[in-house]
């Protein structure tokens, strides 16, 4: 383990800018990478255990209704209780839940679990091993007293491995008869330890739709023969929609599990509380621009669905971040922050002048204050240090607005600021969110709301900013309050004009109110009711514009924020065929080669052959004449070697040139650009179209 | 009846406890008993026998016990087997016919050729006095290995008829009930039931299941066990919803008894498995599986037509050929090259989409998840072949939640 970390960091801090503090920052991102895994691992599991708490639940009643011996239980057939757990098509992310739902299950449930997955099981018979071995072995392994007798058994086991479930079955006998004394000091309700002594024996099929449905049939099948004696219980892992169950099982295979149907939480929801407690969280210092998000964001709604390697572009970002910046130093908690700031050293000061936020921050200083930023260094680590600080306090004062902003909006008619609130987060990343256009026609809407509506949202925002512990928020929670209590008021105190109305029977004086009344509305004379409002609006705007300013604007921000998006894209989103077409157009890319150096697109005839070959192929139409190309490579290759243009021998082929070229035609083969026909046996058929 | 059964070796009384216990099948069982004789067997499921050397392990297990199994060496030829099985039983000679029954014999086709003919000629191989009784749910026809073989003798089990299933189901009285009043539900039961399923085992099930519900109005003290009509009145809707739903293991049968005991609106909220069909994709994914559709049920020829701004005026009945004029939808999907899925996949998303590594790892995935299915053998690497795995009725679902109208490029709906 140590190793390991040790190995890491001389990884990280080879090539690392500014290596003095590179231990430091290498330290920094794995504290916070460490923060950000236990989070999600919590996360995971809070969200998990809904569902099996609803399996657990669900295990138990088919226990006990297969224990009962009254009449209804006897004729029964007795079905393999099934647990049908929808998970998404984000497969991936389906290992990290197997694992926790595994995890639980055998401590709490049975410590009989095993996991099967359909690439391990091609026909029945490994699938039977793999059951068994999985089943028996974690036995060996967590049983400490059993160990000796075991590694005796064992070879035996190891040997009849080919054998039935019946093995099993004597197997499970056998440890449900022993376990009883096993745990003697834990209180347990007698019907507990019931349970506790018949512990169901758990199938995980973590990939339903891959499996062979004969061999998954043949499987319940046998496993139907045993149910007498061995509480199975399966659970299907199913990515798509359950009536695959139907699809692959036939009626005679499916009447035999009595299958019950368990929704996960679905990948967008699952993200939103990543998002929510990783990204929207002033605790964890590193961020995200708005750049990088949309890249991260995008991957996720387009490509996979998967929160895993959502959360591993933003482990690549956070590596990225803390390699390549050396200000990354300052991206921790605030006292380590401060501190850090007094050891910078004269280079880092320097790059500190250079970022673009902190020379803006200068221009706006006084003509001396600029002097002194720009020469006196124990100055700048002052100024450093409040900045810092400021930028904390920025954070702190960002996140529960945002939220605030999002309740008020999200359930607006067609979502002018999105129904998400990541979408949100993505508007007010990207430039200053009053100045929007959606965001103006948002606050329309919202005064458009009736009473009602206007108080609960107004009551949420204030339930949001009561978790905020910083001195300005507390300042708008008083007021909030006070706007509320405004809005309370107002049941009682509204003066009805109609009411006045019903007191005058005189036609004159109520043709003259009604006039009045009249009158009044076409003033657009408010009613109390929008005049507060207006008040409520005015105040949220004003929240709105004094703390949810881009990060841009704040100086120093460059300390916690990755900006790279090409980075990431790049890394996440691999595009092998323009990599590939990069190389073969421009060598000098990779190979970093002066001599490769060329201007708008064209080669020079010192490249490697194949991009000489390649090169060539472009100027040709759907069939290429391999002779013509030989000749043409033969000329481009022969000026290379310097050869005088007029000599005889210029441009002729021979033998070795032949060969460099029959090589890298059959490498163009084998990427994919060329192929064979038939139809000319001496030429070649492209199969990518344009180029010269 | 039991007169049927009648054999020196066995007493009375225990043949007419397994007269008891295989009701409406004494013909038969007399024929095997005038047969046989007295047994000593071997019971061998076949679908549990995942290899041959387990089959021969379990026969000689049963016959000579455990230290002859052992004697097998690791994996097994049938020349393995008869060598061990002479050798016990030379030790040890039959006093009376030995018996291996198979159940589900039929999956013997599936194994080694030569297993099955020498099987039925076992008797021979080993020079004992054993038999060898295949049980199967198919014919014998289809399973005679092609080769040809000694032929078995046929022993035919019929169907049980609805009044032989009506007698066998009364048998299992609820202790609280009278024989009559059991016999009147399993009557009504079988009106329901009996035109979709004669399998025993799911009807006792199914029986089970529904018999709280018919003795409802008893107990609420509204009819009189002897009112058949209203009884029937009663149940007979509760029946016929349970053939939608539990019969078809829409909902399992925990949830119907659960059911049961809800209020009407409350049980009407629980969905069944096949009512869950909405499947929520990646955005490309979406596309890549709509472009997948249009290439299984448009012919290549047409691509041009939908996919090119200016395709000129083709009308439908020009370029229609033969075994076109039929609707592509009934003829089913048809298989296409990956570069044609792509071609397509590109002029249908509407924005420029970069040709990553992940649109390739999605089209592995849609096949992994069986929306599509890859046509040819895994191995070729070189322009695989896919079919679209999915209905009209969700592929108009995905398209509509991308606001695509993929009927408008459908061949057979222009």
């Amino acid at each position: 383990m140590l190793n390991e970390t040790i190995c890491q960091q001389s990884y990280f801090v080879q090539g690392c800018e500014d290596a003095e503090s590179s231990e430091i920052r290498f330290r920094l991102c794995q504290e916070l990478w460490d923060e950000i895994k236990t989070d999600t691992e919590v996360l995971q599991d809070e969200l998990n255990r809904t569902i099996l708490d609803s399996l657990l639940d669900f295990t138990r009643k088919c226990s006990s209704t297969r224990q009962n011996s009254d009449w209804t239980s006897q004729m029964r057939a007795s079905e393999i209780p099934t647990a049908a757990l929808m998970l998404g098509v984000n497969v991936p992310d389906h290992d990290m839940t197997f694992q926790s739902l595994s995890d639980m299950l055998k401590q709490s449930v049975s410590p009989h679990v095993a996991s099967v997955q359909a690439k391990e099981c091609g026909a029945l018979k490994h699938l039977m091993k793999k059951v068994l071995e999985r089943l028996m072995d974690t036995v060996v392994v967590v049983d400490d007293e059993d160990e000796e007798e075991n590694v005796e058994t064992s070879p035996r086991v190891h040997r009849s491995m080919h054998c039935s479930l019946g093995i099993l079955c004597d197997w499970y006998t056998a440890r449900t008869k022993k376990s009883p004394t096993g745990t003697p000091g834990k209180k347990r309700s007698s019907q507990v330890r019931d349970e506790q002594q018949q512990p169901p024996v758990v199938i995980i099929f973590k990939d339903l739709e891959a499996f062979n449905p004969r061999v998954l049939q043949d499987f319940i099948l046998i496993c139907s023969q045993y149910i007498d004696r061995l509480p199975l219980t399966f659970i299907f892992g199913i990515a798509t929609s359950p009536s695959t169950i139907q699809h692959m099982l036939p009626h005679s295979v499916s009447s035999l599990l009595c299958i019950e149907l368990f929704q996960s939480l679905s990948c967008t929801q699952h993200l939103a509380t990543v998002i929510d407690k990783l990204i929207l969280a002033s605790r964890i210092h590193f961020k995200l621009n708005g750049k990088v998000m949309q890249v991260l964001i995008g991957v996720f709604l387009y490509h996979d669905f998967s929160v895993r390697n959502f959360i591993k572009g933003l482990q690549l970002a956070l590596l990225e971040h803390f390699h390549s910046q050396p200000l990354s130093v300052l991206c921790c908690k605030k006292k380590q922050a401060l501190f850090n700031v007094t050891q910078l050293s004269k280079p880092n000061l320097d790059r500190i002048r250079q970022l673009p936020s902190f020379k803006r921050y200068v221009e706006k200083q006084e003509a001396q204050e600029q002097v002194n930023l720009m020469t006196d260094d124990s100055h700048l680590k002052e100024v450093c240090q409040q900045l810092i600080k400021d930028l904390h306090k920025y954070h702190k004062n960002y996140y529960p607005i945002l939220r605030c902003l999002h309740t008020l909006t999200s359930s607006l008619p067609r979502y002018p600021l999105g129904k998400q609130i990541r979408e949100l987060y993505l508007i007010c990343l990207a430039k200053n969110v009053w100045e929007n256009e959606d965001y103006q026609s948002a606050m329309k809407l919202v005064k458009m709301l009736a009473k009602g509506e206007m108080v609960s949202l107004l009551q949420k925002c204030v339930e949001i900013l009561q978790l905020s512990k910083s001195k300005k928020m507390k300042n708008a929670l008083v007021q909030l309050e006070e706007l509320l209590a405004k809005f309370k008021q107002l049941d009682t105190s509204i003066p009805s004009p109609i009411k006045n109305l019903q007191k005058k029977t005189d036609l004159f004086q109520l043709q003259k109110t009604l006039l009045e009344m009249n009158e009044s509305r076409r003033a657009k004379r408010l009613s109390p009711f929008e005049n507060l409002r207006n008040e409520a609006l005015e105040f949220i705007d004003n929240l709105v514009k004094s703390h949810l300013s881009p990060p841009e604007s704040q100086p120093l921000y460059e300390v916690c924020y990755y900006s790279s998006s090409a980075t990431v894209r790049r890394h996440l989103n691999a595009t092998p065929r323009t990599s590939i077409q990069a190389a073969l157009s421009n060598p000098y890319y990779y190979l970093q080669n002066d001599s490769l150096k060329s201007e708008d697109g064209t080669v020079s005839n010192t490249a490697p052959d194949i991009c000489i070959a390649y090169k060539l192929h472009l100027e040709c139409g759907r069939l290429i004449n391999l002779y013509d190309w030989l000749e043409a490579y033969s000329t481009v290759v022969s000026a290379a070697e310097g050869n005088d243009q007029d000599s005889e021998n210029f441009g002729k082929v021979d033998e070795v040139k032949h060969a460099r070229f029959i090589r890298a035609v059959s490498a163009l083969e084998f990427l994919g650009f060329i192929k064979s026909t038939k139809q000319k046996t001496d030429h070649v058929a492209r199969l990518t179209w344009g180029g010269c | 009846m039991t007169a049927l059964l009648q054999h020196p070796g066995y007493d009375e009384e225990r043949l007419k406890g397994v007269a008891e216990k295989l009701p409406c099948r004494e013909v038969q069982a007399g024929m095997l008993l005038s047969l046989m004789g007295q047994l000593s067997h071997a019971t061998v499921s076949c679908v549990e026998c995942v290899s041959i050397a387990l089959l021969f392990e379990q026969v000689l297990l049963s016959f000579f016990g455990c230290d002859a199994a052992s004697l097998l060496p690791r994996s097994p030829s049938l020349s393995d087997f008869v060598r061990v099985y002479r050798q016990q039983c030379s030790q040890s000679p039959a006093k009376q016919t030995r018996y291996i029954v198979m159940e589900k014999a039929e999956l013997l086709r599936d194994t080694d050729a030569s297993l099955l003919s020498a099987l039925l000629r076992l008797q021979e191989l080993v020079e004992d006095n054993v038999t060898v009784i295949l049980l199967s749910e198919i014919a014998w026809d289809k399973f005679r290995p092609n080769t040809g073989c000694f032929e078995p003798l046929l022993l035919h089990f019929p169907d049980y008829s609805k009044s032989e299933l009506q007698q066998i189901l009364s048998q299992n009285v609820h202790p609280s009930y009278s024989a009559g009043f059991y016999s009147a539900y399993i009557n009504i039961l079988l009106g329901v039931f009996y035109s979709v399923c004669r399998d025993l085992r799911e009807l006792r099930h199914l029986a089970a299941l529904n018999f709280s519900k018919f003795c409802e109005p008893l107990a609420e003290g509204k009819v009189k066990e002897t009112d058949t009509h209203k009884l029937w009145k009663h149940i007979e809707p509760h029946l016929k919803k349970a053939m939608q739903t539990v019969y078809l293991r829409e909902v399992s049968s925990l949830q119907w008894e659960q059911m049961q005991q809800m209020e009407e609106e409350e049980a009407g909220a629980l969905r069944g498995l096949s009512a869950h069909t909405h499947v929520e994709l990646p955005y490309y994914s979406k596309f890549l599986l709509i472009a997948a559709y249009l290439a299984s049920y448009n012919p290549a020829r047409t691509d041009k037509r939908f996919f090119l701004k200016h395709h000129g005026k083709i009308r439908k009945t020009n370029f229609l050929k033969k075994n076109e004029k039929t609707s592509n939808h009934l003829l089913g999907p048809k298989p296409f090259p990956l570069d044609r899925l792509l071609a397509i996949f590109y002029s249908v998303v509407d924005s420029r989409v970069a040709p990553t590594a992940s649109i390739f790892s999605q089209i592995s995935s849609l096949v992994t998840l069986q929306l599509l299915a890859q046509v040819s053998h895994d191995d070729q690497l070189d322009a695989p072949k896919y079919k679209c795995a999915v209905s009209l009725d969700f592929i108009c679902a995905i398209a509509r939640t991308v606001n695509f109208d993929i009927v408008k490029y459908l061949y057979d709906f222009l």
